[in-house]
C-alpha cells in the first residue's frame, strides 16, 4: 500500500464523498485476498464440524482407541514409538508454511528467483506431508486393518487375564488391567478375538472398538490431505506463472502468491487442531 | 508490507519456524510424560495434560495468523470481521460435546437393560475349540 493512495483514502474520507464510487479499500486488502480470507473462514467452519462430531461421538462411548498406542509405527518396521512420526510430519508441515512466508517475502521484493525458489521448497515440504500422511494411511489399512466401519483398536473396561496368545504381542497367561489397550490381529481373514476371564471368572473375547474411530480418522485426515493436495497444485500453478515472469508484468507485488500463501498456512493451522484432536487429547 | 526491514523479516520467519517446532516438541513430551512412557510410573493429571494441549494448539493458531498469515497487521474491521463469527463454535463445542455425553448415558442405559448380561460371553466347548486352534 503506497501512501499516495492512503492519503487519497483519507481525503475521500474527510470529503465524505466518493466512497460509494468505488474504488476504495476500507479493510486496505485487495478484493481477491478479502474473499480468500472469507473462504479459509468458511472452510475453517467445515472443519470444526468435523472435529466437533469427532468429540461428540467421542463422549457417546465408553471407551476410546489411546492415541499413543494407534499411532506408534515407524517406517522401516519400527514400532513402539508413540506419536514419533507424527511429530515429524508435524514439523515438515510447518516448515512448508515458514518457506511459504519467506516467498511471499521474496515476491514483495519483486525478486523472482527468490520467489520461485521458496515455492518450490514449499512444494517439496507439502509433498513429504502428503508421502507420510500415505505411509500412515497405508499401516492403518494393509498392516492394521482399520476400515470405514470396523476399528480393530480397542480399551478394556475390566481386569483379567488371556486364556490365549494372539501370536504378536499378546501372550496366555498375560494379566491385564482395566483401560488396558489392544490390537485385534486378523487370522486367515477373521478378525481373532482372544478370550479372557475377568476377575469375576466370566470368560469373555477382546471386543472390537468404537466403529466410529476409523470413519472419523479416515473422513478427517483424508479432507485435510485433499487440502494439502490442492494446495500442492496451486502452488504447482503459481510457481510456473512466477518462472515464466507473468507476475513480474502485473507489478502488484505477486499478490498471488500472497494468495495461496494465505491458503497454505490455513491447511497448516487446521492440521494444529487435527493434531491436537487426533492424536494429543 | 513496510512495517519491518526485509532482514528482520527473515529473521521473524525462521524464528517463528523454531518456535512452533519447539511447541510442537513440547506438547508431544507433555503427552509421553503425562501417560508414563518416559518416566515409567510417573503419570500426570488428565485434566492438566488437556489444559495444557489445547493451550498450546491455540497459542499456535494465534501465531500463525498473527505472524505467517499476516492478520496482526491487517486493519481492525478485517480482523474482527474475520474472528468473531468463531465465537459460534464456543457454543457448538458445548452444545455437541454436552450431547454426546447424553447419547453415551443413555447408551449404556441400554445396554444394562438388554444386553450387557450375556455380551461377549462364550461357552467352554466353544472356548475349547479357539484355543485349540490359536496353539
Amino acid at each position: 500500500m503506497s501512501t499516495e493512495t492512503i492519503n487519497q483514502d483519507l481525503e475521500t474520507t474527510k470529503n465524505n464523498e466518493v466512497s460509494w464510487d468505488g474504488g476504495s479499500e476500507p479493510f486496505k486488502a485487495s478484493y481477491g485476498k478479502l474473499m480468500m480470507w472469507y473462504f479459509i473462514m468458511s472452510d475453517a467452519f467445515t472443519f470444526a464440524g468435523f472435529l466437533i462430531a469427532y468429540g461428540a461421538l467421542r463422549f457417546s462411548v465408553p471407551t476410546w482407541p489411546e492415541p499413543d498406542f494407534v499411532f506408534q509405527s515407524f517406517p522401516g518396521g519400527l514400532t513402539g514409538m508413540p506419536l514419533i512420526f507424527v511429530t515429524l510430519m508435524t514439523f515438515v508441515l510447518i516448515a512448508s508454511s515458514a518457506t511459504m512466508v519467506r516467498a511471499v517475502q521474496e515476491g514483495q521484493r519483486e525478486n523472482k528467483k527468490g520467489v520461485v525458489f521458496w515455492l518450490l521448497m514449499t512444494i517439496l515440504g507439502g509433498a513429504t506431508f502428503l508421502g507420510c500422511q500415505a505411509w500412515e494411511w497405508h499401516t492403518l489399512i494393509v498392516k492394521e486393518h482399520m476400515t470405514l466401519s470396523e476399528n480393530p483398536f480397542g480399551r478394556h473396561i475390566e481386569s483379567g487375564t488371556y486364556l490365549a496368545g494372539d501370536g504378536y504381542d499378546i501372550q496366555a497367561g498375560d494379566t491385564f488391567e482395566a483401560g488396558a489397550y489392544y490390537l485385534i490381529h486378523k487370522k486367515d481373514g477373521e478378525w481373532n478375538q482372544i478370550p479372557y476371564k475377568t476377575a469375576d471368572g466370566e470368560i469373555k473375547r477382546q471386543e472390537l472398538g468404537p466403529p466410529a474411530f476409523g470413519s472419523l480418522f479416515y473422513f478427517i485426515t483424508g479432507f485435510h490431505g485433499f487440502h494439502v493436495l490442492s494446495g500442492l497444485i496451486l502452488l504447482l500453478i503459481i510457481a510456473i506463472n512466477a518462472a515464466s515472469g507473468l507476475y513480474v508484468k502485473r507489478k502488484n507485488g505477486y499478490e498471488m502468491v500472497e494468495k495461496v500463501g494465505l491458503y497454505w498456512h490455513f491447511v497448516d493451522l487446521v492440521w494444529v487442531f487435527v493434531f491436537l484432536v487426533f492424536y494429543l487429547l | 508490507m513496510g512495517h519491518v526491514s526485509y532482514e528482520e523479516a527473515k529473521k521473524t520467519v525462521f524464528k517463528g519456524l523454531v518456535l512452533l517446532a519447539l511447541i510442537t516438541v513440547a506438547e508431544v513430551a507433555i503427552a509421553l510424560l503425562g501417560k508414563g512412557y518416559i518416566i515409567s510410573g510417573f503419570y500426570l493429571p488428565k485434566w492438566l495434560i488437556y489444559i495444557a494441549m489445547i493451550g498450546l494448539s491455540i497459542y499456535k493458531a494465534y501465531f500463525i495468523m498473527g505472524e505467517f498469515m499476516h492478520l496482526k497487521y491487517e486493519v481492525k474491521g478485517l480482523v474482527s470481521s474475520i474472528l468473531l463469527p468463531f465465537i459460534l463454535l464456543v457454543w457448538a463445542i458445548v452444545a455437541f460435546l454436552w450431547d454426546g455425553a447424553w447419547w453415551g448415558e443413555k447408551r449404556l442405559e441400554y445396554k444394562t437393560e438388554f444386553e450387557i448380561e450375556t455380551q461377549g460371553v462364550i461357552d467352554d466347548a466353544e472356548l475349547e475349540d479357539t484355543i485349540e486352534l490359536l496353539d
